[in-house]
């Protein structure tokens, strides 16, 4: 088997693929892998959760309340709502559909930021409350120790969550600039899969963080609260 | 078998990969996988003499029994820059980066590697990882060991311990997109008739490492950005004062960390399973067990971690069974040196260096192989834990068995990528002083362990001074066995024979093109119907 | 060979079925069912991730490769948290 002849050599077919098939299974496993790799990256957070969890579990719910509830559920449903977005846009890709998926792109970044800006309102208010460890925290309760400890983690775990939100807004920026352009076409739009692969998963993320550090101490008292 | 050939068409004329493009531009931005091979090759060259350097320091140091050369604090930047340097910047990237990133697309019959961009961005975020943590060097240094164990590193150190754990988190990035790179090359892109069971070992070994590395390479890298939260912010996580583990932060460091000696070793296996069969013109034996041997041990080295841990407050139930699976995980390993010792058996033997450093690995790996099942014991590990027997067994593998790898691959492979031959003479001479002096070194540190010298200690009682003696000796020899390679593998650029296609008439696809390969590696796709190490079916003429 | 096109009425629906897992995991935290708590809150969470991996990741009609590396990723990180937890658990034994 030779090499392929030009008039077979798409203008988006690399250099060193021979086919456009070849390319595009590789994209997607390369992003796949990448994904396997960040399930181990979140996955070392989430090990120092259940560390301390089952050690101070009553003082992680009780410095739970301390979250607010209600805007970690509106950032639950906005987060979920962009996947659908996201997933959205990678249909009207695979169908041709240019401006709808414009416009999906587009709305998913909106929905990014929103959850964003949810987040900087309840980061706001838990350095005026003074529950940020290492910044200003003086926690009222007992347990103080321990509940640094739940502090330390929320904010290592939704920072780190954010971080990779704001990556991804970044990226968005990119696609959708590209997009316009016409760039994505059902043959070839393989960034736009993978990078879905990549916001479902941080999705995916939010979906643990949200009931394990929102969800873990309403049972005991009133919930909400900032 | 003979390597000197005349050539018909002049190495000059016909263009190849090194003299496809010229100017520092094109090796800067090239997104050829061999010429980032090379480059990766003067990087961590530069960085196994800097970790050498502190480690002549250390036996300096170690030739008397008082702490008289430099102070404690001193000394402990000594063996932690030795250490960080020589596994994050050395030996986890070297026969990957170096060896693999040239051979693989080559062995399987591609063009380049899957994401030859990526591949790039690779070496870069190397050299930024390993630029910030020269920096720290420079500036002073760290204290904590190589280990980072908190809460010495999180709260007490005085050293840069933010700078160089950021360092090293930065260069874990490297580590991972060459894994990703290597899995996605390997699934997507052999040439036709390239089944799995048709690949060389040295594929299926870098495919193992890579699994490694994207598993494990991701937990220490959070490791690193909690350790840096809580020296930056005191957030508390390891702080015993809140209620915080240190013993977690060893879980976690190690988790990586462990399995992170098979991405050290693995490749070099992959070698010698190459170099083996090569110079005993014979089939390896049980090719089959040899690569899912390598899957085993990758997956196997995962369940291990906590034989770190047994003294450190781990639960001795959990060392139990880190116990039990860890006297498991030997076991591919072994299977692995029987198999190429049976390869040898009626195989007709030739002693180039690459075999000579292939002999060195297979006796020095077993050795510190089989140490590693002392320590593996509970109740022995207690004895010899935090002692110069660690020091000797993790040395004997990584240096006895690693190095040793590199070199042997590095001698094998250089008519390949630089279409010179190698002067012979003075490879198997230095060979023998590597092999000398590092057993020189080496042999009597499990003799000092096991007497009770610790680790990391400046200074130590008087009656261990003879064997520490021996030990910097055997190191200075060691040195000069490392230094005759730069030098004649530097005159054999200029100098040296010109190797044609297959200077060592070996099987594998890498030897089918001209030698240094074109950029595009073959003018036309391979197509396999072979098995591989077919010596015995046809003679493989050398070309 | 081409990439298969999930029907847009799928992704609807699992987009109603993540809504009210939402919701229902947010009631049921409110009463106290003691350990059933977090299994409760675990299993919700584990079928959300799931209805996003296999329908808007397309892992239900992709290839087995890609099935392997989701298992694969995920069995790793239990090795990790289990094997890590049986030091905790047991040093009280």
């Amino acid at each position: 088997m030779s090499d392929t002849t030009s008039s077979s050599h798409p203008a988006h077919l690399a250099h060193h693929f021979d086919t456009v098939e070849q390319q595009r299974e590789s994209s997607s496993l390369g992003m796949w892998v990448f994904l396997a790799q960040e399930v181990m990256f979140f996955g070392g957070l989430f090990l120092a959760y259940l560390v301390y969890r089952s050690s101070y579990a009553a003082a992680f719910a009780e410095a739970s309340h301390h979250l607010d509830v209600v805007l970690g559920g509106i950032n639950t449903v906005i987060l979920i709502g962009s996947s659908l977005t996201m997933a959205l846009a990678v249909y009207c890709a695979q169908t041709g559909k240019r401006h709808l998926l414009v416009l999906f792109l587009l709305a998913t970044m909106l929905l990014g930021l929103a959850f964003l800006g949810i987040k900087a309102v309840e980061y706001h208010h838990k350095y005026v409350d003074k529950l940020i460890p290492g910044i200003a925290f003086s926690y009222p309760g007992p347990n103080a120790q321990h509940a640094q400890l739940f502090f330390s983690l929320y904010f290592a775990m939704t920072g780190m969550h954010a971080l990779h939100m704001v990556i991804g807004f970044a990226l968005l920026i990119w696609l959708v600039n590209d997009a316009r352009k016409g760039r994505f076409t059902p043959e070839y739009h393989s960034h736009i899969e993978n990078f879905g692969l990549y916001w479902h998963f941080v999705d995916i993320v939010w979906i643990f963080l949200f009931p394990l550090l929102y969800l873990i101490g309403l049972h005991d008292a009133a919930g909400g609260g900032h | 078998m003979s390597t000197l050939r005349v050539p018909t068409v002049p190495v000059e004329t016909r263009e190849h990969y090194l003299n496809a493009d010229y100017g520092i531009r094109s090796w800067l931005l090239t997104v050829d996988h061999k010429r980032i091979a090379l480059l990766y090759l003067a990087s961590i060259t530069l960085f196994f003499f800097l970790g050498g350097f502190f480690a002549v320091l250390i036996r300096l140091e170690l030739l008397t029994p008082q702490g008289d050369m430099v102070q404690s604090e001193t000394y402990n930047k000594l063996f932690t820059m030795h250490g960080v340097i020589m596994v994050f910047f050395f030996l986890i990237p070297s026969i990957p980066a170096v060896l693999g990133n040239f051979l693989v697309p080559l062995m399987i019959g591609a063009k380049d590697l899957a994401f030859p961009r990526i591949n790039l961005l690779s070496w870069y975020i190397y050299m930024i990882g390993g630029l910030l943590t020269f920096a720290a060097v420079v500036a002073g240094g760290v204290d904590t060991g190589w280990t980072f164990y908190t809460p010495y590193s999180s709260t007490y150190s005085n050293g840069y311990v933010i700078v160089t754990g950021l360092g090293v988190f930065i260069t874990g990035f490297s580590s991972i997109l060459t894994g990703l790179n290597f899995l996605v090359t390997i699934h997507k892109m052999r040439a036709p008739g390239l089944t799995w069971f048709r690949l060389p070992l040295f594929i299926w070994a870098h495919y193992a490492t890579s699994l490694i590395m994207m598993l494990g390479t991701p937990v220490v890298a959070i490791t690193l950005v909690l350790l840096v939260l809580e020296r930056a912010f005191r957030i508390g996580i390891f702080d015993p004062t809140l209620g915080g583990d240190p013993v977690l932060f060893q879980h976690l460091f190690w988790f990586y960390s462990h399995p992170a000696v098979y991405i050290m070793i693995l490749p070099g296996m992959g070698i010698v399973s190459e170099l083996i069969s090569c110079f005993s013109r014979k089939y390896v034996f049980g090719y089959h067990f040899i690569a899912f041997s390598s899957l085993g041990i990758a997956v196997l080295g995962f369940l291990v971690w906590g034989h770190h841990l047994f003294v450190s407050g781990q639960s001795a139930y959990a060392g139990l069974i880190f116990s039990f699976l860890s006297f498991l995980v030997a076991i591919p390993s072994a299977i692995k040196v029987f198999n190429w010792t049976a390869t040898l058996y009626k195989g007709s033997i030739s002693y180039q260096a690459p075999m000579l450093y292939a002999f060195g690995f297979i006796g020095l790996f077993a050795i510190g192989g089989l140490t590693g099942l002392f320590l593996a014991a509970l109740g022995l590990d207690v004895h010899v834990h935090d002692t110069y027997f660690v020091v000797a067994h993790f040395h004997y593998i990584m240096v006895g068995g690693a190095v040793m790898a590199y070199l042997g691959g590095m001698h094998f492979w250089w008519p390949k990528m630089t279409g010179r031959m190698y002067p012979e003479g003075w490879a198997r001479f230095s060979a023998l002083i590597v092999f000398i002096g590092f057993n020189l070194t080496f042999l009597p540190q499990f003799i000092l362990g096991y007497l009770g010298m610790p680790r990391r200690y400046h200074a130590y009682p008087p009656e261990f001074q003879v064997l520490n003696v021996m030990s910097t000796a055997g190191a200075s020899i060691l040195a000069a066995g490392y230094l005759l390679p730069m030098v004649y593998f530097l005159w054999s650029l200029k100098y040296g024979a010109i190797a044609g296609p297959n200077p060592w008439g070996a099987t594998g696809l890498e030897w089918r093109t001209p030698s240094p390969p074109p950029t595009e590696n073959f003018k036309q796709t391979p197509i396999v119907t072979e098995e591989p190490y077919e010596y015995s079916i046809r003679e493989i003429k050398v070309v | 060979m081409s990439v298969h096109v999930v029907p847009l009425r799928i992704y609807f629906a699992v987009f109603a079925s993540l809504m009210v897992l939402t919701g229902v995991t947010v009631a049921v935290a409110y009463f106290d069912l003691g350990p059933l708590n977090t299994i409760v809150a675990l299993s919700i969470a584990v079928t959300k991730a799931a209805l996003v991996i296999l329908y808007f990741m397309h892992v239900r009609y992709g290839p087995s490769l890609t099935k392997l590396v989701v298992a694969g990723s995920f069995l790793w990180l239990f090795i990790m948290l289990s094997i890590t937890m049986s030091d905790y658990v047991s040093r009280s034994w």
